[in-house]
């Protein structure tokens, strides 16, 4: 029954993939002007023969829907066009830059949820306490904040004034060590390069903080209320009256039950991470899918654009999705 | 009071004493006692009374920029670049929180940005709410091929970050303050429609509703007059907390350089130069973006003050 319900939510994820698909080929199609002078905007002089290639390439010779479906056709088997700027095909591009966004991405949700659980426990425990509003006020202006200020102010204060941590990019110069993964803390690992581990660690954390931060705001407030909400449970009052220890009360039996709504968050958050990290990314240097967003943007490299777009948003619907389907098995009450 | 049809056409002369102005007057009367007990709640509700300040003091320090802002804005003394603010070494009283990198007056910057800020914030949440509730009531009242078709856009829609979404409409549509309103309403307005179409859909099934149809009153009539009504505190709700989320969006994309272009002081453009001099000046990022911070904060706190005021009920976590 539950593979069933399952299927289904996989295959409605399907129109919506070919919507955005359509969309963002409507994107370029319906802006004012000639698709190629958009395209060629930025290369100077252009002959001929290059426009004419160009309208071959991307089909600007034949009729709408028949450009609708070669480009469809093409996005299913993978195939997302060249790059202007760079010219190699957009998904090798893409490729390249997942590794950096994605660790940035867990980077900042490691510190998101680290810090949120503690702190929403901690001030559900002591409701109304000084630390509980402290924390809350807090939490309000965590979720108030410009991502892209609050990192400046992390370079300004870390960065320039204490010199403490590294502030752009993701590793030093200087270290040299095979690329498995992408991901360096992965990679530095296998290679058992520490002093470079270390270096990649250090590189992390500031955009972990600026791109997190937001994340933590909101999992402490949500984890608050439900833990707020599950220690007025009759199982808890009966676990107390038990005789058990108020932490494992807290941890074993409340926590368990309150962090199901957490999880929920977290994963709807994820939009929160995916569309900050172009910020974060711009602001620390990060050679990630959002800093490539902004550059192909500046360099009017459609192909890129349309192809970064997509990504994002087949990310996002596949992460809701996976949320969607994680939260069955956390808890059975709910069906999909 | 029993509830006069409404004359067809203007041909009836409404004099004092009409039914219609007496109906007008008892409006008047229930609106002034809703707004007295609500400004009554306000007072005991610390927080959203102090953001409910907070943006009173922005709005007028906008409107009044001219009269407020010591200096203009846009020229400044090349010979006065960089200085610091005033009370540090270096500083001028006469630039109270320094000079940009052609000798601008910071502060009169930041409160022309206040203009700004609030304006796209104001306008695109005015033109999403238009949008979200006319397409989501009409969508839950009437259901069928509309709704399905409405529904699909908007799930469809929700599938982009928001940001990504309104980078992607701005990279084809060019910067500007118009095209920017028009990149944070072409998706901004689905959450109002998703909500004014689920509580249509509830409220339709209410006996008030089947009481209306009964007695023969328009679709149109009953979806304005009767359901609207009820629903409007959630969406004066939802669209105050919306604000500072698009005033954040405005400030992000002028940061990336894609909303208003120097030499209008916007927020996030000020934030996006201040970087080139953060080794030496760090009060040009500084400032701007901790008014955008204190902006938004002081909206999330109304915000919220009046969710617990006048909607309970979404009061969720």
């Amino acid at each position: 029954m539950k593979s069933i319900k399952i299927l289904e939510r996989l295959l409605a994820a399907i129109p919506i993939m070919i919507g955005v698909a359509v969309l963002v080929f409507l994107f370029v199609r319906l802006t004012p002007g000639d698709p190629v002078d958009l395209m060629m905007g930025s290369a100077g002089s252009v002959s001929q023969e290059e426009v004419q290639a160009l309208q071959e390439e991307f089909n600007l010779d034949k009729p709408l829907h028949t450009q609708l479906y070669l480009f469809l056709k093409n996005v299913a088997r993978g195939d997302l066009g060249d790059s202007f700027t760079q010219r190699e095909p957009v998904t090798n591009i893409i490729a390249g830059a997942l590794p950096a966004t994605i660790e940035l991405a867990f980077g900042a949700a490691f510190f998101a949820v680290l810090f949120a659980i503690p702190i929403g426990v901690y001030s559900a425990v002591k409701q109304n306490s000084i630390t509980d509003r402290l924390s809350m006020a807090f939490s309000f202006l965590g979720i108030s904040m410009p991502a892209f200020w609050f990192g400046i102010i992390l370079i300004i204060v870390f960065g320039v004034k204490l010199g403490w941590l590294p502030i752009s990019g993701r590793l030093d110069y200087g270290f040299n060590f095979p690329s498995v993964t992408g991901l360096y803390l992965i990679d530095t690992v296998l290679a058992r390069d520490w002093p470079a581990f270390k270096n990649a660690v250090l590189h992390l954390i500031l955009p972990s903080i600026a791109l997190g931060m937001q994340l933590l705001a909101i999992l402490a407030r949500v984890t608050r209320s439900s833990m707020l909400e599950v220690l007025r449970q009759d199982y808890v009052t009966l676990a107390r009256a038990k005789g058990l220890r108020e932490f494992i009360v807290i941890v074993k039996h409340a926590l368990r039950n309150a962090l199901i709504p957490t999880i929920t968050v977290l994963g709807i958050q994820i939009g929160v991470l995916l569309g900050g990290n172009m910020i974060i990314e711009t602001v620390f240097a990060w050679p990630g899918l959002g800093r490539l967003a902004v550059d192909s943007i500046f360099s009017r490299d459609f192909p890129l654009i349309q192809g970064v777009v997509m990504i994002y948003a087949f990310t996002y619907v596949i992460a809701n999705l996976i949320v969607d389907i994680l939260y069955t098995y956390i808890n059975p009450k709910i069906t999909l | 009071m029993p509830v006069t049809k409404m004359p067809d056409g203007l041909s009836e002369e409404i004099t004092p004493g009409h039914p219609l102005i007496h109906l007008l007057q008892i409006k008047t009367k229930i609106f002034i006692t809703d707004l007295m007990g609500f400004v009554r709640k306000l007072k005991h509700h610390p927080s959203a009374l102090i953001g409910a300040l907070l943006i009173i003091f922005f709005l007028v320090v906008a409107f009044f920029a001219p009269a407020v802002a010591p200096h203009d804005p846009f020229t400044g003394e090349l010979s006065e670049r960089l200085v610091a603010p005033s009370w540090l070494e270096g500083g001028s009283s006469q630039y109270v929180l320094g000079t940009d990198q052609q000798g601008r007056d910071l502060l009169s910057r930041i409160i022309y940005g206040a203009r700004i800020s609030l304006w796209v914030g104001f306008i695109s949440v005015t033109i999403s709410v238009l949008i979200g509730t006319l397409l989501g009531a009409a969508a839950g009242y009437f259901r069928g091929k509309l709704d399905i078709f409405l529904s699909r856009t908007a799930d469809l829609l929700l599938a982009f970050p928001f940001l990504i979404f309104a980078v992607a409409v701005m990279s084809f549509l060019g910067p500007g303050l118009i095209n920017l309103i028009l990149a944070l309403t072409f998706k901004g307005w689905v959450e109002f429609f998703r909500l004014v179409r689920g509580e249509m859909l509830s409220e339709k099934t209410k006996e008030y509703v089947e009481a209306a149809k009964a007695n023969g009153q328009s679709n149109l009539r009953i979806i304005l007059s009767e359901v609207l009504p009820n629903i409007i505190h959630t969406i004066i709700v939802l669209a105050t907390l919306r604000m500072g989320f698009f005033i954040i969006m405005e400030a992000s994309l002028s940061f990336l350089g894609l909303g208003i272009q120097p030499p209008d002081p916007a927020w996030g453009s000020m934030v996006n130069e201040g970087r080139q001099f953060m080794l030496n000046a760090w009060w040009l990022s500084t400032f701007p973006g901790a008014a955008i911070l204190v902006l938004v904060l002081s909206i999330n706190l109304f915000g919220e003050g009046l969710r617990d005021i006048l909607d309970p009920r979404l009061k969720t976590e």
